[in-house]
């Protein structure tokens, strides 16, 4: 019984031209039993920035708080909205700073420069190590399948309309392969100007 | 005496540093000092005090960055010293410092220029163009006549080192006045030669 598979998970961000696309499995299970199946993994923590968090339902709950906390004081000093890059590295911190009693999250940050409105996504682990990268990044329980389906389906420059195509049917299919996620998805189109979201119809077991 | 002007592409930092004796080894101790690349300042009143309020300032700086892996904005930082500051005027068994700052940064985001001065009170004010120490009044009334918007850095150098002029005793020379620039370059003291030049074309 690993911790990180204790709830089961699947989140996936993509690189679009000029638009990020972010979505996740809706499914909130005890190990083998599903209880709920409108489950939040993914958050707004600004107008063009979103996270998700799989792994312990618990800790998904948690840092997401407690990064808010973290992210209103920010933006009140600051007087400005945070950038992606910066709240990468302030998620990296929260999350190193228990070290050695981690919160057992592996987020994905998908996002908009608040000034450029240049596409950005990453991922860490559940320790605060960053990742960026130009086309896609995974995380949960069936990242293997996910990697599997973004490598497929990913090309670069996509529009929003086709990043959605090959967002949703990566998820769908992943998670189709996995027993602990799916049972439901929702993707976030973030564009310049509106972000658009859907929620998929997927197969419910 | 210490003064202080935003150009437009720019801040400038300008003190006197007269020393008591012709013994002192003049460029060994420094006011106008780095806090990091992009922020820099100078003070006028008590020096040890001033080493306090930089070695804090410093190390705020870095925490900063520790933390968001990014150069801190000027104002941040001037919120972060003023703090500081406040503190010592509410606190028991201590005294306030003993010291006035310009602190001169350029800030990446923004692309712009800042100036802020902060007082042992912990009250700190943004400035276009400010004199601090001896006769800061008759600085200030000098550069209210002297300031315009559209000042760049280079006039703004010169500007600072007339001000500076306006109350000084005897030769000004490139040892015994510091000035030290702010621009998307960051922050530098100007080396001995080249405040030699400035003051080649105001002599």
């Amino acid at each position: 019984m690993s911790i990180l598979e204790y709830n089961g998970a699947a989140i996936i961000a993509m690189k679009g031209r000029d638009c990020v696309a972010i979505a996740s499995d809706r499914r909130f299970g005890i190990q083998a039993q599903t209880v709920s199946t409108n489950f939040q993994k993914i958050f707004e923590m600004g107008p063009r920035l979103y996270i998700g968090l799989p792994g312990l339902a618990t800790d998904v709950q948690t840092v997401h708080q407690r990064l808010q906390f973290r992210l209103n004081l920010y933006e009140l000093r600051e007087n400005r909205r945070i950038k992606p890059k910066t709240f990468l590295s302030m998620v990296s911190n929260l999350l190193y700073e228990r070290r050695f009693g981690p919160y057992f999250v592996e987020p994905v940050i998908a996002g908009l420069d608040p000034k450029t409105f240049e596409p950005f996504i990453a991922s860490m682990d559940l320790i605060g190590c960053p990742m960026v990268t130009d086309d896609f990044v995974v995380s949960g329980t069936c990242s293997e399948q996910m990697y599997g389906m973004c490598e497929s389906v990913w090309e670069p420059n996509m529009d929003p309309q086709e990043l959605f195509e090959s967002i949703s049917q990566a998820l769908l299919n992943a998670v189709d392969r996995d027993a602990v996620s799916g049972w439901g998805g929702i993707v976030h189109i973030i564009e310049k100007d509106q972000v658009t979201t859907t929620e998929l119809k997927g197969r419910m077991d | 005496p210490s003064v202080g002007i935003k150009a437009s592409n720019g801040v400038v930092l300008a003190t006197e540093k007269k020393q008591k004796s012709i013994l002192y080894d003049e460029n060994s101790i420094h006011k106008i000092e780095m806090i990091t690349k992009n922020v820099g300042m100078v003070y006028s009143g008590m020096g040890p005090d001033y080493r306090v309020l930089l070695r804090n300032a410093r190390k705020l700086a870095q925490s900063y960055y520790l933390q968001y892996q990014e150069n801190i904005p000027t104002a941040q930082i001037v919120h972060k010293i003023a703090n500081v500051m406040q503190e010592y005027t509410q606190s028991g068994g201590v005294r306030p410092f003993g010291v006035s700052l310009l602190i001169a940064g350029w800030d990446e985001d923004e692309e712009r220029p800042y100036l802020y001065q902060c007082d042992p009170s912990g009250a700190y004010f943004a400035w276009k163009a400010t004199a601090m120490g001896k006769n800061f009044v008759n600085g200030k009334t000098f550069l209210e006549k002297r300031y315009s918007d559209n000042l760049e850095l280079e006039d703004a150098v010169h500007t600072a080192i007339l001000t500076l002029k306006e109350s000084f005793e005897g030769q000004m020379t490139e040892d015994n006045i510091e000035i030290g620039i702010c621009n998307k370059d960051g922050f530098r003291r100007l080396s001995p030669p080249e405040v030699k030049d400035y003051l080649a074309s105001v002599q």
